[in-house]
């Protein structure tokens, strides 16, 4: 099971170590720092590692590494799992997860680390039941406690840790009660040189907020459940139901959570909001270059696309770029080489172009790789895959919720290669 | 307040923040010394400020071990989170201060009772934690309690304890009746307390491989699948990786459990995911393949395996490595989803590497155009490592695909027009495979290779041209020029590229032989005169030989035809792809090797297989595997990939096929004489695990001081006597391999002085009256006296470990040898090695630490109460399976069967029975090893014949090699 747990900041700083089991070396770190030295890049660090003795299985998230250290047969799938979650869990409790806000919390982090894995085997990882054992902190409470030498830490038995619904903590009151769900669908694709659509899926995800008094039981039908092709559902959802009736059936969480995980597949049709009309080219002769990019409205489902991006990486010898934009402002960074034209609302009357020069670094080669153009977007009100929710009803409980549901389509890994 | 005023003033730097990070300030000199004052402070919160301050400056790795006494005496509060924080001390430094450590036991041992089972549960928990033997004795009757607690919190917290305490002191737990107890919870009503009980018996299964502790019978399965409903996402994944180790009684049961299991497949924590793909990847095996539900459940395995690959990039490579498993066994699964393994430039590079192998492994007639456009789309990206795997995946793609090896080639040929130099070097290489697999087809781009012969400065690329220069001599005008340009500076190039030049000049010669007599002649004598490198001398004597007796002979072995090579290569060998497939989800699925290979905590070897397959019996006849250039260098037998193609073409060419042509006579005894030289104690690669017996033979420099003695002059001429000099040398390999399994010999040299800074150790082990021993003489080659002297054991196979310190006490002088004997003992630190019987031995003294390994006979280990009965050998050897038992053959040996029974219980190996039948002797034999394995065995002794055979039979087939090993050592001598 999981031994030891190292946090480890981009500079290679070991800040924060806990062990679970015996003490072990930080020197154990060392075959990591070797690791990432090699990498280079922090995000090409391989996630397993094998030292003489032990494995290291790391995350890197928000400029941090998770370092676990192992030393029996453990399943990788768990420890990188258990790894994210205890960064969700010190995000959910400092608003961000970073080395400056672990630091100031260290003793509260160091607390949470204990009540989630007891030798290595987890504990207790939901946020609900974490909360009642260990309160987040909040400048209120650190004042009150000063004052009256109260504390941090809960002394009851959590009530969801053993409960048959371990997400739902008992005597929940609100006065107002509210249900609201996003759905969010993200598009993921690729997009050649012509235009045409390599590979395109869209993953969805369903957020849920809902803040009801005693212990609702909530179903949620679809319009078209046919649709999704993969499910992963919050634990909450009682699976048979979905098998045979394709509906969502579940006791809430309090507050805020993921009631499902979808996948819509290659193997549907996917629809592309937006095409892309581009020319990037290096001349054979002197060091300058020449961009020239049309971004048009594709299949919007009749809605404006906000919130457009594209996002270029330049080849290296890329020195600046001299271009004019009809729409939006464009910024290039030098160092990381990095060209960001923010474009904003996309309007079908006046398409927004990006043309101009690009300056080469002068005796450099010609770049041999084009660079691959990465677009963001986002269309509210719509889910762009056509899921619809049709009906939210409660049963369990007296009051008259207020619902809601909202749907929002943005560009997940959306690529267009040049 | 005022001291809140002070301390904020102190921490200005932080802001005015009142956070944690001002635990951090104080690292001024005196800082414990002002803790302790406050920690024995009156006031609660400056007591609990106190205590946080010393936990912030552990958490970052300080060391406040000395406020133990300090920090324990606030223990005793009622204030959990100080309670919390105190046992977060204890927890860390416990073990650095045992006799303080006690001073917490009352503690404990009052919350046991406490009313709250939070605390109850805290103090068990905490307990388990402190690992310190005394504390140990005092937890056992409140664990005993709180595994029978009324609350379930308090029950599963106390599983979990049992696995902490069976860490410290596993003897302990046995003799507490606790392992009974932790088996019963898995019928507790409560799923928590269930998955908990699975988890702990999975931990302590695995340093006990034999002890049967997760009994899986129908009855548990059924309350374990009814606990997978209810517990939490961490239980689930215990639970199911409990149940694929289970083997259903038939199809309806595997059935039945495959349903149950199913609707895991959607949850959203990715490793459920993938240990319910486990066990149903497992359990289909014995489904049906007509059964409609054998359909359906392949349909329902591909989406939550695409799922998996939008999840975080780490979870993804983990996934992608099983799906590289599970693709290769059921490609069915996957077939149409492709597209989900295209690469996205943001990928991280490991990322990138994996979903290019599966995309060759799914790469089909259907799919090609669009794989070969993705691919040659990779050949233009910035990463040099992800090019160049992506430009031999063309070349993958065209052998496996054979409809598409003609676009692959137009596409290579593209891409070597590009002049990127890694991109043409990548080309060259896999056109040589595709020549290799459709030969006489696209011979007509060698001009345009040719073209970039200047260009290549990687061995490989060079040594792929220069293969295909030699095989298509005929067709390539100036072959004899091209050549002769790399013999030039032939010594500065690789072993690799000197060993083909050679090759493909002697095929030119045999191809072109008038003009190019010279060119041969030149290359002969650089490979055999001026080489140091053993393996080029060989190669250079044997086309030599081969060339001045018969060159027809020599055409038929050079030219012999190559067999085509095909996609096959780099699929993972099925008998190890099915124990692979029993540990998807686990490390060993993500180095796709079996867990033996490398997992040091899986002490005992359990193999794993699918059921429904029978495991292939192990015929193991002579160690004749390992071929000249060393291929074989892990015994995990995955098939060289493509990597490593080259080396196989360079064996095919030495030792050609043996139907075609006559093999060079004395070629065998060499590889002995080899063999011999690395088993014989030479082997000096420390550390290195996969090491085997003696397979590598190419590369390892021992050769070089083994062959370099024969001078080899040579005279330049065909005509001249050379196979006097040749015999010479192929004696001489006869010669040491005489020596090989002799028995005991007087003392073999372990470490040679020249590796240990002047020391010299020589050494033997002996068994005498039941202790096994380690007689060693020890050297003072060096000029200046050694002294402190100590030695140490790596882990091994049967837990070997000196029983006392080496006496060595007087210091050895200059030029002054000395007799030590080592009594061992064999219950040290157990890791399995390879050869089993390797042992890793560090010597010290006040000079260095030397280290060097050496192999004992697995006669030291044999007890000398290893008679078994009669009755029990009968049913033990028809209770071992088939598949255990290993034959041998033990070749010229003259003893009659009475003598070799006699010689045998010399080493406690007891004949227990003889039969003769048809003028054959048997003997029924039986040795028991120190850990406790027994060893029968059936030796079968014609009379007038020389050649015994052995037949073995074993629970751990392992260990079956070394005692053919031993057998053949005592009956030989």
């Amino acid at each position: 099971m999981i031994h030891s747990l190292f946090l480890i900041n981009q500079a290679g700083d070991i800040f924060l170590e806990k062990h679970w089991k015996s003490v072990i070396s930080r020197s154990v770190c060392d075959y990591f720092f070797e690791a990432k030295e090699k990498a280079v890049e922090p995000d090409n660090v391989p996630p397993v590692l094998q030292t003489p003795h032990h494995y290291l299985i790391s995350i890197y998230r928000d400029k941090l590494f998770f370092l676990s250290v192992i030393q029996t047969e453990v399943p990788p799938l768990f420890v990188i799992e258990f790894l994210h979650r205890v960064a969700d869990t010190i995000q959910d409790y400092f608003g961000e997860c970073s080395e400056s806000l672990i630091k100031d919390n260290v003793v509260t982090v160091y607390e949470l680390l204990e009540e989630m894995l007891d030798n290595g085997f987890p504990l207790a990882t939901e946020s609900n039941v974490l909360k009642e054992m260990i309160r987040p902190p909040t400048i209120l409470r650190s004042v009150v406690n000063t004052l009256t030498g109260g504390s941090n830490v809960g002394d009851k038995l959590p009530t969801g840790q053993l409960s048959s619904i371990p997400w739902r903590r008992a005597g929940v009151k609100y006065t107002n009660n509210e249900a609201y769900f996003d759905v969010i669908e993200a598009i993921d694709a690729i997009v050649d040189k012509s235009g045409t659509t390599v590979f395109a899926e869209i993953q969805g995800v369903i957020e849920a907020c809902v803040r009801l008094t005693g212990m609702p039981d909530l179903t949620m039908t679809f319009m078209n459940p046919s649709l999704l092709d993969d499910v992963s559902f919050h634990p909450c959802v009682r699976f048979k139901r979905w098998e045979s009736e394709r509906a969502l059936s579940f006791i809430p969480p309090d507050g805020n959570f993921t009631l499902m995980n979808y996948h819509v597949s290659s193997q549907n049709l996917v629809a592309i909001p937006v095409y892309v009309k581009q020319n990037i080219s290096f001349f054979e002769t002197g060091p300058c270059g020449r961009m020239d990019i049309t971004i048009g409205p594709k299949q919007t489902m009749g809605k404006t696309v906000e919130a457009m991006m594209v996002t270029i990486h330049m080849p290296k010898a890329v020195l600046s770029a001299n271009l004019t934009a009809t729409q939006g402002n464009y910024t290039y960074d030098l160092a990381n080489k990095v060209l960001v034209w923010d474009i904003g609302k996309l309007n079908p009357q006046k398409l927004p172009n990006l043309r101009g020069s690009l300056s080469l670094q002068s005796g450099a080669p010609k770049p041999e790789d084009n660079p691959s153009l990465n677009i963001d977007l986002k269309i509210q009100q719509v889910a762009i895959s056509g899921l619809k929710v049709s009906r939210l009803d409660m049963h369990g409980e007296k009051y008259k919720p207020f619902k809601g549901v909202k749907y929002l389509t943005k560009a997940g890994n959306f690529q267009v290669r040049t | 307040m005022q001291e809140w005023a002070n301390q904020l003033c102190e921490n200005r730097q932080f802001g005015s923040k009142m956070t944690d990070s001002k635990y951090f300030t104080t690292t001024k000199k005196g800082e414990i010394f002002e803790l302790k004052a406050e920690l024995n402070s009156d006031k609660k919160e400056k007591k609990k400020e106190a205590v946080k301050k010393v936990i912030a400056s552990m958490t970052v790795g300080k060391d406040v071990s000395a406020l133990f006494p300090d920090v324990v005496n606030c223990m005793q509060t009622d204030n959990l989170e100080l309670k919390k924080l105190v046992y977060l001390y204890l927890m860390n430094y416990a073990k650095s201060q045992p006799d303080m450590a006690i001073m917490a036991v009352n503690t404990f041992v009052k919350d046991c009772e406490d009313l709250n089972p939070l605390i109850r549960a805290l103090a068990v928990r905490t307990m388990g934690c402190i690992r310190v033997d005394k504390i140990t004795e005092y937890l056992c009757e409140p664990l005993r309690k709180c595994l029978k607690d009324e609350d379930p919190y308090v029950r599963k917290t106390a599983a979990v304890c049992v696995a902490k305490l069976h860490d410290i002191n596993a003897q302990l737990v046995e003799d507490q009746g606790f392992l009974d107890t932790l088996k019963d919870l898995i019928s507790d009503s409560n799923p928590m307390v269930v998955a908990n009980a699975v988890a702990a018996l999975s931990e302590i299964a695995e340093s006990h491989p034999n002890s049967n502790l997760l009994d899986l019978n129908p009855q548990t399965i059924n309350k374990l699948l009814t606990a997978l409903n209810e517990c939490t996402e961490w239980g689930q994944i215990f639970i199911l990786d409990c149940l694929a180790n289970y083997t259903p009684r038939d199809d309806r049961e595997s059935q039945s459990i495959c349903e149950r299991v199913t609707p895991r497949l959607s949850h959203a924590n990715s490793a459920v995911v993938l240990s319910a793909v486990k066990v149903l990847m497992k359990f289909m095996e014995m489904l049906p393949k007509d059964l409609d539900y054998y359909g359906t459940l392949l349909k329902k395995l591909a989406p939550p395996l695409v799922t998996l690959l939008s999840a975080e990039p780490e979870l993804q490579y983990v996934a992608l490595r099983n799906i590289n498993l599970i693709v290769q066994r059921r490609p069915e699964i996957l077939k149409h989803e492709m597209k989900v393994f295209f690469v996205k430039y943001n990928d991280p590079i490991y990322v990138k590497l994996e979903k290019l192998d599966i995309m060759i492994r799914l790469a089909s007639q259907a799919n090609i155009a669009q794989v070969l456009a993705e691919l040659k789309e990779y050949a233009t990206e910035v990463d040099v490592d992800f090019v160049r795997k992506a430009v031999r995946a063309i070349g993958r793609c065209a052998i496996k695909v054979e409809q598409s090896a003609e676009r692959c080639v137009s596409t290579l040929l593209d891409l070597i027009q590009t002049k990127v130099n890694y991109v043409v070097q990548e080309a060259i290489v896999v056109i040589k495979d595709i020549f290799r697999k459709y030969p006489n087809k696209y011979e007509s781009v060698i001009a345009t290779l040719c073209e970039h012969l200047e260009s290549l400065d990687e061995p490989e690329a060079r040594a792929a041209m220069i293969w295909i220069v030699g095989e298509y001599a005929e067709r390539i005008d100036n072959a004899d020029e091209l050549l002769e340009s790399f013999l030039e500076g032939f010594h500065d190039e690789s072993t690799q590229v000197q060993l083909q030049l050679l090759t493909a000049i002697v095929k030119l010669f045999l191809k072109k032989p008038t003009e190019t007599q010279e060119l041969v002649q030149q290359v002969l004598s650089l490979a055999t005169q001026d080489s140091d490198n053993p393996d080029l001398r060989d190669r250079g004597y044997i086309y030599w030989r081969l060339l001045s007796t018969d060159p027809v002979a020599a055409k038929e072995v050079v030219l012999a035809e190559k067999p085509l090579i095909s996609e096959e290569t780099d699929l993972i060998e099925p008998t190890l792809l099915e124990e692979l497939i029993c540990h998807i989800g686990t490390l060993a699925s993500v180095y796709h090797k079996p867990p033996s290979a490398f997992v040091e905590g899986s002490r005992g070897v359990q193999h794993k297989r699918l059921a429904g397959s029978a495991g292939s019996g192990e015929s193991v006849e002579s160690p004749d595997t390992g071929s000249a250039a060393g291929v074989s260098e892990a015994p995990p037998a995955v098939i060289p990939s493509q990597g490593d193609l080259l080396g196989d073409l360079l064996n095919l060419d030495l030792t050609p096929p043996t139907a075609t042509g006559p093999p060079p006579a004395a070629a065998p005894g060499m590889q002995l004489g080899a063999m011999d030289l690395l088993g014989g104690g030479l082997d000096s690669l420390m550390g290195d695990e996969s090491e085997p017996l003696g397979g590598d033979i190419g590369g390892s420099p021992a050769m070089g001081a083994g062959f370099g003695a024969p001078p080899a002059a040579m005279p330049a001429s065909f005509n001249a006597p050379v196979s006097g000099g040749l015999d010479d040398l192929f004696d001489l390999g006869g010669g040491v391999g005489m020596t090989m399994g002799s028995y005991t010999p007087p003392k073999t040299v372990w470490l040679p002085a020249m590796k240990a800074k002047g020391l010299e150790i020589s050494g033997v082990f002996v068994r005498r009256s039941g202790v096994i021993q380690m007689e060693m003489t020890l050297s003072n080659k060096a000029m200046s006296v050694m002294s402190d002297f100590a030695i140490q054991f790596n882990r091994n196979s049967f837990g070997l470990a000196p029983a006392g310190p080496l006496q060595i006490l007087t210091p050895l002088s200059p030029n002054q040898t000395i007799e030590a004997a080592l009594p061992l003992s064999t219950v040290g630190p157990v890791m399995k090695m390879e050869p089993l019987n390797n042992l890793q031995v560090a010597v010290k003294n006040n000079i260095d630490v030397f280290y060097f390994s050496c192999q004992y006979p697995i006669s030291m280990l044999f007890l000398e109460d290893g008679k078994m009965e009669r009755q029990v050998f009968l049913a033990t050897w028809k209770d071992i399976p088939n598949e255990n038992e290993s034959q041998f053959q033990i070749k010229d040996c003259h003893l009659n069967s009475d003598a070799a029974s006699n010689k045998l219980q010399g080493s406690n190996i007891f004949t227990i029975a003889k039969r003769t039948v048809e003028g054959q002797d048997m003997l029924y034999q039986s040795m028991k090893l120190t850990n406790g394995i027994w060893v029968l065995a059936e030796l079968r002794v014609q009379a007038g014949n020389p050649n015994y055979t052995i037949s073995l039979k074993c629970r751990a087939p392992e260990v079956s090699q070394c005692v053919f090993q031993n057998y053949e050592a005592v009956l030989k001598n």
